[in-house]
């Protein structure tokens, strides 16, 4: 079973190759930033809504 | 103008006015009059719709059904439960993010506002023909309140809409559940007690004890990941924000066969350049929050401190926990059905799974060989013209994912899942069908709800604050994946989307006051769409 790595505890140790959670992307510090940063997530907020409402409208 | 002339102008306007009010009122009072003395005594077409649950799909269909249907139709709805609960916040019941009293509120007093009539009591049998005493069709219901606890009733209808969503299968697995050695949040009740459960285990950790804590499925056919999905993360979210996450061995076990499948063999999105499946993004987020997983497992057995489970591969396999909250495998309630000289009829109206077979294609096939069309359309039951289920009630033709079995044969596979969203929406155009007919103005079904014709948005909660908190947002068209139209994915990029944020976040609050506003019948409950 795979190691329990996370950004920032980026050791050899916790990092195996061959493990599972070595080869999925992780978000960089930046996009991490931006999924709770308010203006952005106030913007996202406003199109999510007209995307849900895209798909309601549709059936 | 001559003023004269203009006065008579005016009068006569006014009287105009005035003989049109009267003319209104009588009207409206003619009726009112005309339905009391007449369909309440049977002597014109009065007809009572019968629904058979109070959950997403039986509410949704109950009030739309009284909007549209006159006084001099019923509308009748059986349910156990004298609460209605919003079940996707019980997610955050379970962390203790919320109280379980703010996830549910009473029937009783929605129902008499809108002149629903309620009987708290589950169905027991359907008895579509009547009996040997009367050819109209009823149902056997058992009494739940205090008050009638255990007294037996017929209620007869006219058409019939079974919305009993699931049972909560937890005997399929041994040890598993409330009453055995794991925990759930299918109900406010169950993730009460697992919000306490997950408080003691944080105390443990606050005095530097390490902890291990599974999260997921525990069966070979559960379905409902996104459920389990949700909990595993804000379970993490909890722990980060206690200050004891570095304590905490969190690990995800499902019968998916990839990350991401939720029982709809996942979605592929369009972004930053390349068309990529769900199993990236929740591998990708199960990367950063420090989470392992275990795909491809049936668990056979749950005890105190292990879970046993079998891999596609026909291993068997063992882990340690200390808490485990795993979701139990759906199955119909368990409704019983007779022909009026009492033959039962279960296995004709009911598939092997006790969901309610309807217009769907139930023919065994290979995967290769299922198709956008096998799905129903009407939710109306083949056998009996007047019957319909909808939401978690009806049984689907097959599954999304592929179905995929271990060497011992044991099905290792999510079985489909039927969210809020399409819940809603078939209930309502059934319906609205229903009331169409009533009403005289169909002699069939017209509107379609086909989950193969349908999209769905769902959000699902990945950690609650209002600052700091995040939700995957997820959009979908279609359901069920078209590979005839959409050869690549089976389903439309244009309308098939992803993201994490805080925003997803706020929308998810935002949609448990707005669901709960709606359900209860509040002004302008129809803006909500379902
Ligand atoms: C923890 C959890 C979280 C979820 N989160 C989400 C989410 O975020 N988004 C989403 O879209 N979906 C979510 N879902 C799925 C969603 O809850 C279901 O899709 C939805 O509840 C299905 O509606 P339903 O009316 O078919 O069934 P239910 O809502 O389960 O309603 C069934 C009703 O039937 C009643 N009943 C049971 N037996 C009988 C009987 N014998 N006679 C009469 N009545 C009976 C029950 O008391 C209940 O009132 C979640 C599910 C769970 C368990």
């Amino acid at each position: 079973m795979a190691g329990c790595a996370r950004i920032g505890e980026n050791t050899m140790e916790t990092r195996k190759p061959y493990e599972q959670t070595y080869y999925p992307p992780v978000p960089t510090k930046l996009t991490k930033f931006f999924r709770t940063n308010i203006f952005y997530q106030f913007f996202r907020f406003v199109v999510l809504n007209i995307k849900m409402l895209r798909m309601v409208r549709k059936h | 103008m001559n003023p004269f002339l203009y006065r008579r102008i005016t009068t006569l306007c006014n009287c105009a006015l005035l003989c049109s009010l009267l003319l209104k009122f009588y009207t409206v009072a003619l009726d009112k009059i005309f339905q009391t003395c007449f369909n309440k005594s049977g002597l014109q077409n009065m007809a009572r719709l019968l629904i058979l649950g109070a959950g997403i799909a039986g509410q949704t269909a109950a009030l739309h059904a009284r909007k549209r249907l006159g006084r001099g139709h019923e509308v009748v709805v059986v349910s156990p439960n004298s609460k209605w609960n919003w079940i996707p916040s019980n997610i955050w019941v379970g962390t203790g993010y919320l109280k379980p009293e703010q996830v549910v509120f009473p029937l009783a007093p929605v129902y008499q506002k809108t002149g629903i009539i309620f009987h708290q009591a589950k169905a027991v049998s359907i008895h579509p023909e009547g009996d040997s005493g009367s050819a109209t069709p009823f149902v056997t219901i058992e009494h739940t309140s205090e008050s009638k606890s255990g007294q037996s009733e017929n209620v007869y209808y006219d058409y019939l809409i079974n919305a009993t969503g699931p049972k909560l299968n937890f005997s399929a697995t041994k040890g598993l559940g409330p009453d055995g050695n794991s925990l759930s949040v299918c109900t406010y009740l169950h993730a009460g007690e697992t919000a306490k459960a997950l408080q003691s285990l944080v105390q443990k950790m606050k005095k530097g004890e390490k902890q291990t804590l599974i999260i997921g499925t525990g069966h070979g056919n559960c379905t409902c990941q996104g459920a389990a999905f949700e909990y595993l993360f804000n379970v993490e979210h909890e722990l980060r924000r206690q200050e004891v996450r570095e304590k905490a061995k969190i690990i995800w076990i499902s019968n998916e066969q990839e990350l991401g499948d939720f029982g709809i063999g996942g979605m592929h999105i369009s972004r930053g350049g390349y068309i990529t499946h769900s199993k990236i993004f929740t591998e990708s987020l199960y990367t950063e929050r420090g989470i392992e997983w275990i795909t491809r497992a049936h668990v056979k057995e749950v005890t105190k401190n292990e879970i046993s489970y079998e891999t596609i591969e026909g291993e068997e396999k063992t882990v340690q926990h200390d808490f485990a909250m795993l979701l139990p495998p759906f199955s119909g309630v368990g409704l019983k059905a007779f022909r009026k000289d009492g033959t039962e009829i279960t296995t004709d109206l009911f598939a092997p799974n006790s969901f309610m077979k309807v217009d769907a294609d139930y023919s065994a096939k290979a995967y290769a060989d299922w198709r956008p069309e096998d799905w129903p359309k009407t939710y109306q039951s083949p056998l009996y013209k007047n019957i319909f289920a909808v939401g978690i009630a009806f049984a689907p033709p097959h599954a999304i994912s592929k179905p995929m079995f271990s060497p011992n044969k044991t099905p290792i596979f999510p079985t489909p899942p039927r969210t809020g969203m399409p819940s809603g929406v078939m209930a309502r155009q059934v319906a609205f069908n229903i009331t169409d007919m009533m009403n005289g103005k169909a002699e069939a079904p017209k509107r379609h709800a086909s989950m193969a014709n349908m999209g769905a948005a769902c959000i699902a909660s990945a950690g609650a604050n209002f600052f700091n908190g995040t939700a995957v947002s997820m959009t979908m068209f279609p359901i069920i994946p078209d590979f005839g139209k959409y050869p690549d994915t089976g389903r439309d990029l244009q309308y098939t989307s992803g993201e994490i944020g805080l925003a997803g976040h706020w929308i998810k609050h935002f949609l448990h006051y707005a669901f709960i506003y709606k359900a209860k019948a509040n002004p302008l409950w129809r803006v909500v769409p379902e």
